[in-house]
């Protein structure tokens, strides 16, 4: 299989700070990849590199073998990639379909003067937009809330709605930022079960997250991050098993401890 | 019948200028709104509408050239300087935009004053032919308002209020910033300049002290009493702004202490503006 999304060498720096050191990942297509490490590994500073709010100090990042180091986040839109925000960025004063259909913006194609114009060939798009749109909050669970402003949905289901909103750019990759924050276990579970779903729509999900039962449960393979460095990869078992990672999230000495206890 | 007529007569003579400010302060208002509808905060509208009027004066008085052609020409000058400063401003955003667009008016103003042989200086420029009747003033207007009413049901009204909510969100929505923004300025600065021609060809006289910092905000507060929900807020509140003088002057001197009154209490009562309804983004 070959990787959708790689990284190689990526590295940021802010002054002093090394927020994420040398990191190298592969993201292969059709997978659900996670990123976990303890706070302030550089899970975040990892997706906004790959999503273009920040650009590396050194390093590339190619999508589907394209170099997209240097592109704006607009640009990596157009390419396939999507992303949600761990504290949610919804459109507040606009409607559920309205920012659904916000992230549509780089599939619609009609040029601004047949808007204008009121065409029917803008019509017939904005028709089409509409159905999927409709398509993709059915999908979310929120297709009865289409007309509602989007600003006074419950919590769960703006991060529902988030996920929706960035499904409408027909994404390859899809990065989702903590998705589970905040979440009671019911909520979770019910996400895990709408990202599961998301297979079958040919999307590639590449997530950071905290909860270790939801990411042990859904990913394929996993990258774990200490102070900005990658310190193991692999399947979710062998995670687990991995003494770095639970030194990492443990302490030395407790990892220590449990390793003679297991011995 | 003759009757009502002669009563029109009486009022169009009257009131005629005012009539005419109000269309030409509705276009000003949708020159602001273009700029704010995405979020940004730009104070030289004023600056572009004097660009637009110095080149529309300019080119009847001095050029003779046919008014049709005038009116698009005093639009497309003021774009391109807007397309010009468009590229290093782009990069401020909120109250540094306003504050690089502020010089611009100031710059301008001094270039008026001193490029004597051409701007006719600190006496500005008189005698410009009436040229711009209410009927094109206010024609101009209803198609700008039906223009970006239209628009905003599209996807460029979803990403312009996208943008004025979240910039780093619609950024990743796809929506190209830069092009956006500067496409806003452009097209404000059209707008802007349209206004400026016209009413350079209905008062006669255009000078150089018209076009600073205080009609700049003028302008602004437009939008800030009118809101900037719909396009046809705006126009409401420079509506509102510009008759409210006329209303207001058996007050005599009070006039401006009820004006700035008015202003402040829509502004911590109504921080939406008087018309606070927001136009739907789907069709």
């Amino acid at each position: 299989m070959s990787a959708l999304l790689s990284a190689r060498g990526l590295t940021m720096q802010f002054l002093g700070l090394v927020a994420v050191k040398d990191v190298d990942v592969d993201v292969t297509a059709g997978s659900v990849h996670g990123i976990i490490g303890p706070n302030g590994a550089g899970k975040t500073t990892l997706f906004n590199l790959v999503s273009g709010l920040m650009r590396p100090t050194s390093g590339t990042l190619t999508l589907e073998g394209r170099d997209i180091t240097a592109l704006p986040p607009y640009s990596r839109t157009r390419l396939g990639l999507a992303r949600t925000f761990q504290n949610i960025r919804m459109f507040t004063d606009m409607t559920v379909l309205e920012n659904v259909m916000t992230g549509m913006h780089t599939r619609l194609t009609t040029p601004g003067w047949m808007a204008l114009l009121r065409l029917p060939g803008f019509r017939a798009e904005e028709r089409a937009g509409k159905a999927y749109a409709d398509e993709l909050l059915e999908l979310v669970g929120l297709a009865d809330k289409a007309d509602v402003r989007s600003g006074s949905l419950a919590y769960g289901e703006q991060r529902r709605l988030e996920i929706a909103r960035a499904l409408a750019a027909r994404p390859r990759l899809l990065l989702l930022d903590e998705p589970a924050a905040g979440m009671n276990p019911a909520e979770t579970r019910d996400l895990a079960a709408l990202l599961r779903k998301l297979g079958h729509r040919d999307v590639t999900l590449l997530l950071v997250e905290h909860d270790m039962g939801f990411v042990m449960d859904l990913c394929d393979r996993i990258t774990v991050l200490n102070f900005g460095s990658k310190i193991a990869e692999g399947d979710p078992r062998e995670i687990r098993n991995d003494p770095a990672v639970i030194e990492a999230y443990l302490g030395s000495k407790i990892a220590e401890r449990l390793a003679r206890t297991l011995a | 019948m003759t009757n009502m007529a002669e009563w029109l007569d009486n009022f169009l003579f009257t009131y005629e200028t005012l009539i005419h400010a109000l269309g030409v302060n509705g276009l000003l208002a949708l020159s602001i709104y273009c700029v704010m509808a995405l979020g940004q905060l730009s104070l030289g509208q004023a600056a572009f509408q004097g660009i637009g009027a110095y080149t529309g004066a300019l080119l009847t008085l001095k050029l003779g050239v046919p008014f049709w052609l005038v009116l698009p020409l005093s639009a497309l000058v003021p774009a391109l300087v807007a397309l010009i400063i468009g590229g290093p401003t782009l990069r401020l955003s909120g109250v540094y935009l306003a504050i690089a667009t502020i010089a611009l008016g100031e710059v301008l103003r001094i270039l008026y004053v001193n490029a004597e042989s051409i701007t006719g200086g600190a006496l500005g420029l008189s005698g410009i032919p009436r040229k711009a009747d209410l009927f094109l003033v206010y024609g101009l207007l209803v198609v700008c308002v039906v223009g970006f009413w239209t628009i905003g049901r599209s996807k460029i009204g979803r990403a312009m209020e996208a943008m004025r909510e979240d910039e780093v969100a619609a950024g990743v929505m796809g929506v190209n910033l830069p092009l956006y923004k500067l496409g806003a300025l452009v097209a404000s600065a059209m707008l802007a300049g349209l206004a400026g021609s016209l009413a350079a060809h209905s008062n006669n006289f255009i000078g150089p002290n018209e076009y600073g910092f205080e009609h700049a905000v003028t302008i602004l507060s437009f939008a800030l009493l009118g809101g900037i929900g719909t396009p046809l807020a705006p126009v409401i509140g420079a509506m509102v702004l510009t008759a409210l003088p006329e209303v207001l002057r058996p007050l005599q001197d009070f006039r401006l202490v009820i004006n700035g009154l008015i202003i402040v209490v829509a502004v911590l009562f109504l921080p939406r503006g008087i018309i606070p309804f927001r136009l739907r983004r789907t069709s």
